[in-house]
């Protein structure tokens, strides 16, 4: 292609053709696309109300269901956080809190957000919504299943939230079930509480095998003409490569949970070595605790990139969009969510390096969580790269773009520090770590959400959300979580340490104290803030400003429906035939600053462009 | 798959062209059944559990500070008076491995629109399946009857019980889930359900043949791990 650009009679809108790295020149061979391979899709179409909305087999509801049930007990864990976040500012004010209720909250705030919250709403939310739009499918290739594996999340957050209102109420043994605590007497929840937690996670793990089978075969069975690999959005590159993680990394929770089920319910051994207890011998016996801690962190850090890597994904897509650029280094990007998925599953034991592992073990997992960063760093440059002389838009979904990379930047680079065994060992129990994960796990997958949400609302329901309101949604988001989590890491180094219910008089704390108050009425204001987007999404229903057909003037197929908000079958009569990837943005020498993945060669209007 | 005519589709040799075949349009596996698919995905994630239950057991026994039963001797069946070593295990994976053969041919059968031949192979399969899992309900009464509990184990480490009774439990439980499936599949094909391409029952999605084979990939699974545990827990 370098000879071309020397002559700008020659300059033509042909990137699809660089990604495929075909033909040169704009033959009507270009137009050419495949004969179909796969028979129309045989569509059950609902009629009744109840088919239609409640057991409905429509990726899109289904979509919209996760969202909304995953918002709950998102909502919930909120509210779990703010009572925390009273108690360690004020303690002693709310009367009702017992340090058994601070672990509690603790313990269903972890695990609601990790499992119930992120991984549900980026994977069965945006992939349900999001796949079979983006690769122009007319919907999920097995509906019934994926119907199923809805309302088996249903009642998993059932279970899990009648574990609040059984004697002994919710477990409390941290999110991480380390036995043998978790189920001895002693610890909050360890009756009835830890037994529906496992029973719940076992429920999920069933309900997300079923919908992660749907989203892996559509997106590798079902794609329309001209979908190749190499031309679908990097959304649908992230949230594949999280199913394909989910996949084999659920499997360890699952066994993990039935066995210690069988622990707490029938009295085996696995995880529960010999305890003295009051002068007594317990009858377990010669369990291996360590076992769980693998079982569990097998699964517990690719689930960290089960919730990053739909984010990377779709941040890229909203970026580029918003920046009318293409995205810097396609492929570069496809292969860093592939490497980093792939990577995922080599460095568990970064989690355990204080449970007393042979130094080399550790040097080993050090060494491949330092790699990690590698391709995770290539992305963060590409995305800069992308923004790089881009015609950005500085809207609302930008603004939460942005505000992902600064927060995941900073994130990321405490992981390098947690990552080296020698720095860990002293910061592992203290607030540095929750410092670390929620800014890289927490609020920067969160700011990518809202952005999502802001990116997508007018696709999903035909409005387009209120800017004003965004931008105050944004900033106080922004501002807050650094105002949250800046501090402590401060507190960190100075030792405050983490899981503890109270400071008391510790000597550090004098320091710390105002401090402490700060970051809670920070999260006061923080978690109060996101009703600003509840509200947002109420009044745009009512009042909003019609969005018609493609508002942001993007590429990929979701914005080409036959109608606005998309109907059951996706593309009416005939689907959609791809010719280019969904980053033709300000392509040299065509009319319009962004050409639809369903444009031909032959169809894009050309513009003489002068050599610059 | 490629087009020779058209610039831009030929496929190299080698790894390049796999590459492009691969990550071309449409599909990835080319011709392959959705349900097909779908079901190597799922037995790969199965594999994942069932490593994980056999890694935790050679975890917990290697940890365990209690001496591991002898299992020629814990497995060891009376036959005439004499004690034989593993006998009603090597009876059992003769059953399984067998019912793996007929089902084979019962999805060649399918394949050839043999209704009747394919049903009965089906059913037969399912009664090799419905033997194995009656063979398996006689081995863990003979364990219980002599005392060894998922807590306790009058042989030696507690463990044995609480490993044994898990995974074969949890293997058991795959097969009987195969059997049902194998009944009512037995069922569909006699009852011609795949030839006319009748819409199942729950799914609304139409009946083919195909889905004898999608059947019999979960079914030789479950055998495969049976070889595994089979070595697993009575070899070693």
């Amino acid at each position: 292609m370098s000879e071309e650009f020397n002559d700008n009679k020659t300059i033509q809108a042909q990137s699809s053709e660089v990604m495929t790295g075909g033909a040169a020149g704009a033959t009507p061979d270009m137009d050419y696309v495949r004969p179909a391979e796969i028979p129309e899709q045989d569509l059950y179409h609902a009629h009744s109300f109840i088919t239609k909305w409640v057991f409905c087999q429509d990726a899109k509801v289904i979509g919209v269901q996760y969202f909304l049930l995953a918002t709950f007990t998102g909502i919930v864990g909120l509210i779990l956080s703010w009572l925390m976040r009273l108690q360690l500012g004020f303690p002693g004010l709310a009367g009702f809190m017992t340090a058994e209720h601070y672990y509690q909250f603790v313990t269903m705030h972890g695990m609601i957000m990790v499992v119930y919250f992120l991984t549900a709403l980026f994977l069965g939310g945006f992939g349900n919504y999001l796949i079979p739009l983006m690769v122009g499918a007319r919907d999920m290739v097995f509906p019934y299943v994926n119907m199923i594996s809805f309302w088996m999340f249903f009642i998993a957050v059932a279970v899990l939230m009648a574990s609040f209102f059984v004697p002994g109420g919710p477990t409390g043994a941290g999110w991480t079930l380390y036995p043998p605590q978790t189920i001895l007497e002693g610890t909050p929840g360890s009756g009835m509480g830890i037994l529906l937690m496992l029973i719940s996670l076992s429920l999920f793990v069933i309900g997300f095998t079923m919908g992660g089978l749907n989203y892996m075969i559509t997106v590798l069975q079902a794609r329309t003409r001209g979908m190749t690999l190499m031309r679908m959005p990097l959304t649908v590159w992230g949230i594949f490569t999280a199913t394909v993680l989910a996949m084999l990394a659920f499997p360890a929770l699952l066994v993990s949970a039935i066995m210690m089920t069988l622990d707490k319910v029938l009295g085996t051994s696995f995880f529960m070595p010999t305890i003295l207890k009051a002068g007594e011998v317990l009858e377990y016996g010669g369990g291996s605790p360590i076992l769980f801690q693998h079982l569990f962190w097998f699964f517990g850090h690719p689930e960290v990139y089960i919730v990053a890597l739909p984010a990377f994904g779709i941040v890229s897509d909203l970026i580029s969009v918003h920046a009318r650029k293409n995205i810097f280094g396609y492929r570069m990007m496809v292969w860093a969510i592939v490497g980093i998925g792939a990577l995922s599953f080599f460095v568990w034991a970064h989690h355990m390096y204080v449970s007393g592992m042979n130094p080399w073990f550790g040097f080993f997992f050090a060494t491949t969580t330092l790699i990690i960063a590698v391709p995770t760093a290539m992305k963060v440059y590409n995305w800069i790269l992308t923004l790089w002389r881009g015609n950005i838009r500085i809207n609302t979904v930008m603004l939460w773009c942005l505000g992902f990379i600064v927060t995941f930047v900073n994130g990321g680079i405490t992981g390098i520090f947690l990552g080296n065994v020698s720095v860990d060992v002293p910061l592992s129990d203290t607030y540095f770590v929750i410092a670390h994960f929620h800014m890289v796990m927490g609020i920067a997958p969160l700011m990518v959400i809202m952005g999502a949400v802001y990116h997508w609302f007018p696709l999903v329901a035909g409005r387009m959300l209120d800017e004003t309101l965004g931008k105050w949604h944004f900033w106080i988001t922004f501002l807050g979580a650094y105002s949250i989590y800046f501090p402590m890491h401060y507190l960190g180094f100075i030792g405050v340490p983490r899981r503890y219910f109270e400071m008391y008089d510790s000597p550090y704390m004098t320091s710390a104290v105002g401090m402490n108050e700060f970051i809670s009425l920070a999260a006061f204001i923080v978690g109060a803030a996101q009703f600003i987007l509840i509200f947002n999404i109420i009044k745009t229903l009512k009042t909003g400003k019609a969005a018609g057909q493609n508002p942001w003037k993007a590429n990929s197929l979701e914005w080409y429906t036959s109608t606005v908000p998309p109907e059951h079958g996706n593309f009416g009569d005939r689907l959609p035939v791809v010719h280019r990837w969904p980053y033709d943005f300000s392509v040299p020498g065509a009319k319009d600053d962004f050409i639809p993945q369903t444009t031909p060669p032959s169809e894009v209007v050309h513009t003489e462009v002068e050599k610059t | 798959m490629s087009d020779p005519n058209i610039q831009g589709y030929e496929l190299k040799p080698g790894f390049r062209g796999m590459a492009k075949d691969t990550g071309s349009d449409q599909t990835m596996f080319k011709g392959v059944h959705w349900g097909k698919a779908m079901m190597w995905i799922f037995l790969l994630s199965d594999t994942f559990v069932f490593s994980c239950f056999l890694i935790s057991y050679m975890k917990g026994r290697g940890s365990t500070p209690e001496e591991w039963p002898n299992p020629s001797e814990v497995f060891a069946l009376d036959a005439f008076g004499v004690p034989v070593p593993l006998l009603l295990i090597a009876i059992m994976t003769f059953v399984l491995i067998t019912s793996s053969g007929t089902m084979a041919i019962a999805v060649k059968y399918g394949y050839e629109k043999n209704r009747k031949m394919c049903g009965w192979l089906v059913l037969a399969t399912a009664i090799g399946g419905l033997t194995f899992v009656g063979m398996q309900a006689f081995e863990w009464s003979k364990l219980i009857h002599e005392g060894v509990r998922p807590w306790e184990n009058p042989f030696g480490a507690p463990q044995f019980g609480s490993f044994f009774f898990m995974i074969t439990g949890f293997h058991g439980t795959h097969v009987s889930i195969g059997v049902i499936f194998l009944f009512i599949y037995a069922y569909k094909v006699f009852a011609g359900h795949y030839d006319t391409g009748k819409r199942g029952w729950f799914t609304s999605m139409k009946g083919d043949y195909v889905e004898i084979e999608i059947l019999g990939l979960y079914w030789h699974f479950v055998d495969l791990v049976w070889v595994f545990i089979f070595a697993f827990f009575y070899l070693w």
